[in-house]
């Protein structure tokens, strides 16, 4: 039996749905035009004024917000509330950058609970569960966000927050937790060393796993759910626009429900602006729809992936995001070719490698050069040097019709790149494009 | 009857050999043969160890890649045409060599001889017929 945290609106019909968003919409923008004068100015400028929008259809019309914007009117230029109904604040570092500041009123704490509750029950857990939250706490919304929803379906909860991976997994043996939450590479890395500590994953009573914070391919869900014995499942969502819980995977395992109550979708072309049809790719734009103290318009993600309407087999009837294939910043353009970090991750996997990679990018006499750095498994390991070469030729290869061009592969022992506790570091690029 | 091998994946660049060669020789694991076969990138080292299984825990624990291979042993006597004829026998009966190494046994009159094929059982059959000595893993362990 499917379970829901709040049924109604998870199974409502589109019609409903359209309803609550054409409502929310109207007052969103009427507030961020009363009360934000980055927002006022920008409406003006093209004159458009809050009464022009008059439903989701008008959406198009308002203009993007950017991760500029953010930085532009640091720290609280984008605040639509006054400070005192502030109750919490989270920052995102931006590993580029200057960092950005987010607030949330009591409300909007509350509603990121409960989309956060409604993630869990998707993923089957309930009061019963020992929900393990690997995600780090503090500025970082990973943490606290999951740990919300858990605290709100009346889960135990097992704050260990990230780093230390050894105490990472006796905390998960003896606790018993059940749900384990954090970045997917971290989940890799609490496999790995499990296997090195000697505890089969069966000494284990983890079910779930609720992982996101950076693109992921279904090939390591295959190899996460081997190491761990769950069932691995996506979470999506940024600072920006609430913290994770934006969109939540289901039973599926296929794509994310996008929580469109509080929260509009477009998928656009990252070049012309221009909305996308529902199930072509592009990059992914939120609107929020409730939130208080940070309100934000047509915000561009930079994520890149699909949107699907049409009811889930779960029962779930908001839109389905997919994985994000990758981001517009991570999108590495090689000889003119667009490649995703997470294609790579794909050819590697099937190949019998993990996703413990690197792919250093450079320019050598004005042309692009690729390496591909991947570990040695015990799977894809062999005495013979014909066979060893044989399938580094059919990984060179497979990259090569991915690529377009060669890339170099270089195996390296096990463990030799470096792990990450919270998103990894997939490539390095040496070219100076200025 | 076959040997078991160890082959352990290293990076070729300085200090990779000297690396695992301590790691096995601080679990007190003593190596009777070794052969390297490398690339630019990297090397598979082969070895026949004393004790196969503290090797392998040892690695295991040092996060090491490693696999266990068997292979013929063939005592090969030390005059004029001894190995000629091993190859002779390989080559009359289609057998594919992947790679072969040799070691000394105490004796010093005969050499031992790591032969890596597809078919180990056959190998070892012709090998006797032909009038050569197999070598077993016991016979290993006492040299
Ligand atoms: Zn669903």
């Amino acid at each position: 039996m499917e379970k829901y945290w709040q049924k109604e609106i998870e199974t409502a019909s589109r019609d409903e749905i359209v309803a609550i968003q054409n409502k929310r919409l109207k007052e969103t923008v009427r507030r961020v035009y009363d009360n934000v004068e980055h927002y006022r100015k920008k409406m003006d400028e093209i004159g458009i004024k809050p009464e022009d929008i008059n439903s989701i259809d008008d959406l198009h019309k308002l203009p993007f917000s950017y991760k500029q914007d953010l930085r532009d009117t640091y720290p609280y230029g984008m605040f639509a509330v006054p400070m005192k109904d502030v109750v919490r604040l989270h920052a995102s570092s931006g590993t580029t950058g200057k960092q950005i500041v987010v607030g949330y009123t009591k409300n909007d704490l509350d509603v990121w609970a409960d989309i956060c509750a409604r993630q869990l029950y998707a993923v089957g857990a309930d009061e019963n569960d020992m929900v393990h939250v690997s995600y780090g706490y503090g500025l970082f919304t990973g943490g606290f966000g999951l740990h919300g929803g858990a605290e709100r379906i009346g889960a135990t909860i097992i704050p260990v927050s990230s780093g230390n991976t050894n105490r990472q997994v006796t905390i998960l043996k003896d606790f018993r937790s059940t749900v384990l939450c954090c970045t997917p590479s971290y989940a890799m890395f609490i496999g790995e060393t499990l296997k090195q500590m000697g505890i089969d994953k069966s000494e284990l009573c983890l079910k779930a796993g609720i992982f996101g914070a950076e693109p992921w391919t279904d090939e390591m869900r295959q190899q996460i759910e081997d190491l761990l014995g769950l069932k691995a499942y996506d979470i999506y969502g940024l600072t920006e626009i609430m913290g994770p819980g934006v969109s939540y995977g289901c039973n599926m395992q296929d794509g994310m429900h996008v929580n469109e109550d509080h929260f509009i979708i477009e998928v656009i072309d990252p070049d012309t602006g221009e909305v996308l049809p529902d199930g072509e790719q592009g990059e992914i734009v939120f609107t929020t729809l409730t939130k208080e103290a940070f309100p934000i318009i047509r915000y561009r993600t930079r994520d890149i992936g699909v949107v699907t309407r049409g009811k889930c087999e779960c029962g779930r009837t908001f839109a389905k995001m997919s994985k994000p294939r990758g981001r517009t910043d991570d999108m590495l353009i090689i000889r003119g070719v667009n490649v995703f970090p997470s294609q790579i991750e794909t050819v590697l996997i099937r190949c019998g490698y993990t996703a413990n990679y690197q792919i250093i990018v450079d320019r050598v006499n004005n042309l692009d050069t690729v390496e591909v750095k991947v570990e040695m498994t015990d799977e894809a390991f062999t005495d013979s040097m014909a066979e060893l070469t044989k399938r580094e030729r059919t990984l060179h290869e497979e990259m090569k019709s991915l690529l377009g061009i060669s890339a170099k592969v270089t195996l390296v022992p096990p463990r030799s790149i470096e792990r990450s506790i919270g998103k990894a570091v997939r490539t390095i690029d040496k070219r100076k494009l200025i | 009857m076959a040997i078991k091998q160890l082959a352990v994946f290293v990076e070729n660049k300085h200090g990779s050999l000297d690396e695992i060669t301590k790691i096995l020789a601080n679990a007190g694991v003593d190596i009777r043969a070794l052969s390297i076969s490398e690339t630019q990138d990297f090397g598979i080292l082969r070895m026949i160890v004393s004790d196969l299984e503290a090797a392998k825990a040892t690695l295991k624990e040092n996060q090491c890649v490693y696999t266990v291979t068997e292979v013929v042993g063939v005592s090969v006597p030390d005059t004029p045409g001894a190995m000629a004829g091993v190859i002779r026998i390989l080559s009359e009966n289609n057998i594919n060599l992947e790679y072969v190494y040799a070691f000394l046994g105490a004796s010093h009159d005969s050499a031992c001889v790591i032969l890596r094929v597809a078919d180990n059982a056959l190998t070892e059959k012709l090998l006797e017929e032909g009038g050569y000595h197999v070598v077993s893993d016991p016979f290993i362990e006492k040299l």
